[in-house]
């Protein structure tokens, strides 16, 4: 068997200006979503340790909701069905606001598990020095739920940049897209998957091991 | 919306078929790359990281796709059905995932139970299968019910390689019916009901396990 039918480098090197391209897309995706992932977590997680029912109870149902369906119908529902009720979203907004939504209740869960932790004592004498609720939060409290949850939040960021590849199912050109039309379009699909396959695996083990010093530096004293 | 129930069941029940053979292979291949990683031999930890690695590190979709469109190509020649590319694929990428959870359970159980099993001159295999594993299992419940549901969600996927699932059904229907709303919020609540009847079975087996354990601690 010649080596061109195992893998073709010539090709391989051919088509990777095309996949790196596709592959800082994908990645500018996730960075936005990530960000949109870690506000609408945080609103969330708030909103579901409300001691209002009226505030807690809708928060809870959303984040079980979403967290127990499939993303996949989620991003069709936003992109077929709200042009229904008057939300046209391109492939790419739909694409990154769902992403952003779906991952926003899984932050929700990593969030309140940090304000959790943060002990009693600490809410008590914070109001014994009667700071404002947006202080206690802003300077005393979460400053000390985050911390802890860094590492979470970084498995996250990960999860969700492998599962970006959902969002060709709405038509969104992103990495695997990418590697499939050009496997479609030269009827050698070994290299592009596999190459797209390798970019994932390349970016997930960097983005861990930035996540690992992060970790370190942000440990509590 | 009577008349969108047949396809869309038919839909859900290769949906629960798929999830239920992935997950008994997961569960298979978490164990063994588990009790692999765990090992004095230095190759078996080799190829169970290994696997560990490449399939928590690449995408899901990725690796069902390779498996669709890469394996019936030279030089691997091998055309799987749809239906085996899915279970599969998804087998094997819960497995990688469930290997780290299962190792965790493996370790938490204490030490104190291994020797007492020795003490007692239990055979290894012995000790491994009804010591060490059942209390690991109990400690996995939490972990593996997430897992499964991930499973369950993950399966909507195999919509995009031409399998006839709950996904598949609902895009059908939508291209015949255009009742967009309705179809998909249907297959939403069906995605939800299988995810609460998942935690509700892994709750059970979770009281099953933990039968015979003492609660109370000092």
């Amino acid at each position: 068997m010649s080596s061109k039918t195992l893998f073709d480098w010539q090709f391989a090197l051919e088509i990777m200006p095309q996949l790196l391209h596709a592959a800082m897309y994908t990645v500018g995706i996730t960075c936005v979503a990530f960000v949109l992932a870690l506000v609408g977590g945080l609103l969330l997680a708030l909103l579901r340790r409300s001691h209002s029912r009226m505030l807690s109870w809708p928060a809870t149902a959303v984040i079980e909701f979403i967290r127990s369906t499939p993303l996949l119908i989620q991003l069709y529902f936003l992109f077929y069905v709200m042009p229904e009720f008057g939300l046209t979203l391109s492939a790419l907004e739909a694409g990154t606001l769902g992403i952003a939504l779906h991952y926003s209740c899984y932050v929700a869960e990593v969030y309140r598990a940090g304000l959790n932790a943060v002990p009693r004592g600490q809410w008590e004498a914070a109001s014994a020095l009667s700071l404002s609720r947006w202080d206690i939060y802003r300077n005393v409290v979460l400053p000390q739920a985050i911390r802890p949850i860094v590492p979470t939040l970084g498995n996250y960021l990960v999860a969700m940049f492998k599962d970006t590849p959902v969002l060709s199912a709405i038509t969104v050109v992103e990495l695997m897209l990418q590697a499939k039309n050009i496997g479609s379009q030269s009827f050698r699909y070994v290299e592009p998957i596999t190459l797209a396959g390798l970019f994932f695996l390349i970016i997930s083990i960097a983005v861990s091991l930035l996540v690992r010093q992060l970790e370190a530096r942000l440990r509590l004293p | 919306m009577t008349e969108l129930f047949p396809l869309l069941l038919e839909g859900t029940l290769v949906t629960i078929r798929i999830t239920c053979a992935a997950a008994l292979l997961a569960a298979v291949l978490a164990l063994l790359a588990a009790t692999a990683k765990m090992s004095t031999v230095r190759a078996l930890r080799w190829v169970a990281n290994s696997y560990i690695e490449l399939f928590r590190g690449t995408s899901l979709m990725v690796q069902l796709f390779w498996l669709f469109f890469v394996l019936p190509l030279p030089p691997f020649n091998m055309t799987l059905t749809p239906y085996t590319v899915a279970v599969l694929g998804l087998g094997l990428n819960i497995g990688a995932y469930g290997a780290e959870v299962m190792r965790g359970a493996l370790q938490s159980v204490p030490r104190g139970q291994i020797e007492a099993a020795t003490a007692l001159s239990m055979a290894p295999r012995d000790r491994f299968f009804s010591i060490v594993l059942p209390q690991a299992m109990a400690n996995a419940i939490g972990p593996a019910t997430n897992l499964l549901i991930e499973l369950l969600k993950g399966s909507s996927l195999v919509s995009l390689i031409t399998l006839a699932d709950l996904t598949f059904r609902a895009n059908q229907l939508v291209e015949t019916t255009f009742r967009t709303a309705e179809i998909f919020s249907i297959a939403l609540v069906i995605y939800f009901v299988l995810a609460q009847v998942i935690n509700l079975l892994m709750r059970l087996l979770e009281r099953r396990l933990n039968r015979g354990v003492m609660r109370a601690s000092l």
